[in-house]
């Protein structure tokens, strides 16, 4: 669903916003990676939208303001306080391992759902989020854009990093795994 | 891996955020580049497996309902005012309707006036006018089976006249008159000296339909009218206003 609402039509907030419940949470809980957190910062970010939705301008991206509320409620928790690290938008990680095969079709065939969740959380917050707002939550660049309150040129460096760094963090995570078997297996052989 | 100029647009092809035109020409591309296809091929792939994975965690049912119930109390609590506004609008509302419906009656109670103060206007120029005539009746006769058959023809009603003998009235006569331009019958009686113009005309024609039955003075004449028949009955004369009932109850007798 890509695209912001362009024309909204006069409505309540809780029209609005309880829509995006759902979707909400499930980011607010990779951002938190625990439940009691995430229904904090839910609850939070529906407390603080409701309060300024006076301000709420019509007309704009109802869904990436609700989503900037909640990530910024979340930088300002302790949690977010401690997992954010000072970005470098241009430089490359250097603590991600290099790209050294391509894991996708790996991991389709395997097709292990857990990895994947595991890998992501592996991921620096920065490069989760981006992650998750454009694969899951489906934003455009614009969106995303006015959701992290970065220029679009940002959004596009910061999401090829993302998908590197999950690209290598699988491969790793699939290298592990291959040597976790096959050590397995030569216990089990002997 | 790719290694042309055209894997740099491989992931916002893949986001759809490639212009139309560069859209078109990356799909081009892909249709003759192996390597580039087989790039998209996995990072399409990537792009599943984080959609499919990402969406993991559902709320408490509990927790949905808690925060709607907080933003239905809020925005109840909130919008109280504007619920008042409401109030106050509805009100506001309801009054203008109420004066617009009043400005209707009274207008229509006014127009009404207006009628019977014309019409009862015109009747008491007509009885002047009669009773001021050198020949006030056309018919000259206080026989009632002489007065009622001369108006055959011309009126379109016909009407019943009461017998006159012992009581105070007698019949002088009548003519054909019109109100409003509607032809009715005026006939004259008299008592104590005192003439009392009796005109009917049909309800139907309008002349003078809708009037209440009501008896008063106006124009300094005692008058009564009713309705009965689907003819509209007028008394008016410079009588005390019980020789106006006696002589209206005889005709309602009679009609």
């Amino acid at each position: 669903m890509k695209g912001p609402d362009q024309r909204l039509p006069a409505t309540t907030f809780e029209d609005l916003a309880m829509p995006l419940f759902d979707q909400l949470y499930n980011f607010a809980h990779w951002l938190a990676q625990n439940t009691p957190e995430a229904e904090d910062l839910v609850q939070e970010t529906y407390a603080k939208a409701l309060r300024g939705f006076s301000s709420y301008q019509q007309g704009t991206n109802f869904r990436a303001w609700m989503y900037r509320i909640l990530r910024n409620s979340f930088l300002n928790s302790r949690t977010g306080l401690k997992t954010m690290v000072a970005l470098d938008e241009d430089g490359i990680d250097e603590s991600l391992p290099a790209e050294t095969a391509t894991p996708e079709s790996i991991f389709i065939e395997h097709s292990e759902k857990n990895t994947v969740h595991v890998t992501l959380e592996k991921l620096p917050v920065h490069l989760r989020e981006i992650l998750l707002l454009c694969e899951v939550e489906e934003m455009s660049y614009q969106e995303i854009s006015e959701t992290l309150a970065i220029p679009i040129g940002t959004v596009m460096s910061r999401l090829f990093r993302a998908r590197k760094a999950l690209r290598e963090l699988l491969q790793q995570s699939l290298l592990l795994g291959s040597v976790t078997e096959s050590s397995r297996g030569g216990r089990d052989g002997s | 891996m790719a290694v042309d100029p055209w894997a740099d647009k491989l992931d916002a092809y893949l986001d759809g955020e490639l212009a139309p035109s560069d859209a078109v020409a990356m799909a081009g591309h892909l249709r003759v580049c192996p390597d580039c296809t087989a790039a998209a091929l996995q990072h399409a792939q990537l792009k599943l497996v984080v959609r499919t994975s990402g969406k993991r965690y559902e709320p408490d049912s509990q927790l949905r309902n808690k925060i709607a119930k907080i933003i239905r109390g809020k925005t109840q609590s909130s919008s109280g005012w504007r619920h008042f506004g409401w109030q106050w609008r509805f009100a506001a509302l309801a009054a203008l309707i109420v004066l617009v419906a009043g400005a209707v009656i009274n207008s229509r109670l006014l127009s009404e006036r207006a009628v019977r103060r014309q019409v009862y206007s015109e009747l008491a120029d007509l009885h002047v006018a009669t009773l001021a005539s050198s020949t006030p009746v056309d018919v000259l006769s206080s026989d009632r089976h002489t007065v009622k058959p001369w108006f055959q023809g011309k009126i379109p009603f016909t009407f019943n006249l009461p017998e006159l003998q012992g009581t105070e009235f007698t019949l002088l006569g009548g003519r054909v008159t019109y109100l409003r331009q509607t032809p009715g019958a005026q006939l004259i009686f008299r008592t104590r000296q005192h003439d009392i113009s009796a005109f009917i005309f049909p309800e139907a024609s309008g002349a003078a339909a809708g009037l209440p039955s009501e008896t008063g003075s106006q124009l300094s004449f005692d008058v009564e009218t009713w309705e009965q028949n689907g003819l509209r009955y007028f008394l008016i004369g410079d009588v005390n206003h019980n020789d106006i009932r006696a002589l209206s109850k005889l005709l309602r007798d009679a009609g």
